[in-house]
């Protein structure tokens, strides 16, 4: 055994793959993503300029591009624009990196593609994963994200969660199960039904900003396939028609 | 005044004859879309693999015009590589498109170089007398590998950063020269601007211009001898005395030109499906971790090469290191690439056609395929993976279940060509037909 855990150790070093550790990987919970609700888009970029764009960049979108979401230029100044940017800025934190890094231990990450790298299920369950742990420098932990350097700037929302631990003896082998659930401890300002759409709102906004042009794709998508299926269709009568002669 | 050799003028009455005539006195323009085109004779029973090469030529060239509309927005340079992708993604009209059509691109390239490659094989194209056009093919594909890793580094992400170090630390295990060698092709001791810079160049110019020559030399070669096809035998054995031509053998134009333009729509289908509606391909054709900026302090957690190359990737984590070094696995990996130009004087079958195959040959070539397609599917995935199989078994079970399952199809895959001189020689073939069927 030990010569084969070294070989496998030494295989590891060469190439750093880390095995995932089967059945740690949590359950994600399905975002409910409608890129094509434009309220649900306005009212995620509301809660995103308000709560996210304090610590984090997304430096890769422009405050303009919001016209996708059916805002005029005077709409998105007024509304969305909070420490008098121009409307053709990107959209960038005021906090400095090294402040933040004082702050939090970490820079906040730019969340420009956050949706792409993560998933949008990721961001769905994170935001809604965070539950009070006095073990933490913030008071905080999370579900999918654990020890994260990031407290709950949505508390004030969702109330607080705490751990429940609860531990079972499995009647047929006699092990002890625990399982882990979040049960909301002190209520917040909005039912827990009212945060999970405020999240979902949040979520299908990050979505949209991690590839603005993607509704637009889609749309030319379909026009492209019908044309190549017409296309494919004439040429194959085409070729058909040529071939008649070969035997 | 130089006596110049007299052509008949084109004959012919087109709006353009004059202008044909002129220049095909200059230029052998006429001659040549004889030669290559409306009477090169290809054997009339080509199936639906046979679309693969001009595909394949189709990608070549969708690479090159796409990869020059993104050359005119990308900045190679490691502090703005990552925001200019994002800008041409957002910004650039029309370059989400121009993007996602050359990474799609990419790998639809490497599909369609594999079907013809497998083509190749199951025929036996590689054959007295296409040993060149099998080898300039072999070329073809480890530049279009060398090709497509450079072109990878180029995003800036982590899985772009961290693929490239792990590649080039392969090349630092190379004994004596190693450390010096991967110095010499990183430009510095790690991974960094030098490298992004030298890997543009060598991804928009300098592999462009081999492959590029390397398609000139196998379609030159190709039309010397002329093409095989799901038969194996030679249309030329069978020559219709009074026009002088093959009597299986049609022109390629308008033939097989208009049968390929409908394998481009087809393929345009797919390719425009995945453009448009999936262009991460589930992570296979973009990584999810390759939207994070390049960071040379943070090692990703699973560092996975795209897909086109897991083969060789499983091959070589299959390798245990010997004598303290991991060069062992990197010349695996080498000699999994290397074999290939060996195979036209490994197979002594009499036949060439998986057609008229024997037993034998049958099923070494299917153990080969499997163990191809499974090594791919093992080097996307962590070692462990499979790790719930034989729990309780020593040395074999658990965790090490999918190493010691490349290991024993890494073997597959040597043995398919090590042990083919024998099992090609005296295998149980079928007569061949002396003109194509079908």
């Amino acid at each position: 055994m030990n010569r084969i855990s070294r070989i496998v150790l030494a295989v590891a070093a060469l190439v750093p793959v880390l095995a995932f550790a089967s059945g740690a990987k949590l359950a994600l919970d399905k975002a409910p993503i409608n890129l094509h609700d434009k309220v649900s888009l306005q009212r995620g970029a509301q809660a995103f300029v308000n709560h996210c764009l304090n610590c984090h960049s997304a430096s890769m979108m422009r405050y303009s591009r919001l016209s996708d979401l059916g805002l005029t230029e005077a709409q998105i100044r007024d509304n969305l624009l909070l420490a008098g940017e121009k409307v053709g800025e990107s959209m960038t934190t005021a906090l400095d990196a090294k402040d933040a890094k004082a702050f939090f231990g970490v820079v906040p990450p730019d969340l420009s593609l956050l949706a792409r790298s993560r998933g949008s299920d990721w961001l769905y369950t994170y935001l809604r994963g965070f539950y009070r742990d006095a073990g933490t420098k913030t008071g905080w932990n999370n579900t999918v994200f654990p020890n994260v350097g990031m407290p709950h700037v949505l508390w004030e929302y969702q109330g607080d969660q705490v751990m429940q631990v609860t531990t079972k003896v499995d009647p047929v082998s006699g092990d002890k199960v625990e399982s882990h659930k979040l049960v909301l401890d002190r209520p917040g300002k909005l039912k827990p039904v009212e945060y999970d759409q405020y999240v979902s709102d949040l979520v299908n906004f990050m979505t949209y900003v991690s590839e603005p042009a993607q509704t637009n794709r889609k749309m030319w998508g379909i026009l492209v396939l019908f044309f190549l299926a017409a296309f494919a269709v004439i040429t194959l009568l085409l070729k058909n028609e040529y071939w008649k002669d070969v035997r | 005044m130089a006596v110049t050799q007299q052509k008949t003028p084109v004959t012919g009455a087109g709006p353009f004859n004059g202008v044909l005539t002129w220049v095909d006195a200059r230029f052998p323009l006429v001659r040549m879309w004889k030669e290559q085109l409306s009477e090169y004779y290809a054997p009339k029973n080509f199936n639906w693999w046979y679309y693969f090469g001009s595909l394949a030529l189709l990608c070549l060239v969708i690479q090159i015009v796409s990869g020059i509309f993104l050359t005119m927005n990308y900045k190679p340079s490691a502090q703005e590589a990552f925001a200019s992708v994002e800008y041409i993604m957002r910004d650039v009209p029309g370059g989400w498109l121009i993007r996602y059509i050359h990474s799609t691109g990419a790998s639809m390239f490497f599909i369609c170089i594999y079907l013809h490659m497998a083509r190749g094989l199951m025929y036996g194209s590689y054959r007295k007398p296409r040993e060149l056009i099998w080898i300039f093919g072999v070329m073809i594909y480890l530049a279009l590998m060398g090709e497509a890793f450079f072109g990878y580094l180029l995003p800036w992400g982590q899985m772009s950063y961290w693929g490239a170090q792990v590649i080039i630390n392969l090349f630092g295990t190379v004994p004596i020269i190693g450390p010096d060698l991967a110095i010499w092709i990183r430009g510095d001791y790690n991974v960094s601007d030098a490298t992004l810079n030298r890997f543009f160049a060598l991804h928009v110019i300098a592999l462009p211009l081999v492959i590029l020559g390397l398609v000139a030399a196998h379609l030159t070669a190709l039309h010397e001898v002329g093409s095989n096809n799901p038969d194996g035998v030679e249309i030329y054995n069978a020559i219709d005395p009074k026009s002088g031509k093959p009597m299986d053998g049609i022109p390629m134009h308008p033939y097989y030109t208009i049968k390929d333009i409908f394998g481009v729509a087809v393929f345009l289908l797919v390719f425009s499906a995945i453009v448009f509606f999936s262009p991460e391909m589930g992570g296979y054709f973009l990584e999810y971790n390759n939207f994070i900026p390049a960071d040379p302090l943070k090692t990703p957690e699973h560092i996975a090469p795209v897909w086109y190359f897991t083969p060789y990737y499983a091959m070589l984590r299959a390798v245990p290191p010997m004598f303290g070094s991991q060069f062992p696995g990197v010349a695996v990996m080498g000699a999994a690439t290397m074999i290939l130009f060996l195979l036209p004087w490994l197979d002594r079958g009499k036949v060439k056609s998986i057609r008229y195959r024997g037993p034998k040959y049958r099923i070494w070539f299917t153990a080969f395929i499997i163990s191809f397609l499974v090594l791919g599917y093992l080097g996307v995935e962590p070692t462990t993976v499979w790790g719930e199989f034989g729990k309780g078994l020593p040395i074999v079970g658990g965790d090490y279940v999918a190493l010691w399952a490349a290991r024993v199809l890494t073997v597959v895959y040597f043995a398919f060509f090590l042990l083919m001189p024998w099992f090609t020689r005296n295998d149980k073939e079928r007569p061949e037909p002396v003109r194509v069927t079908g």
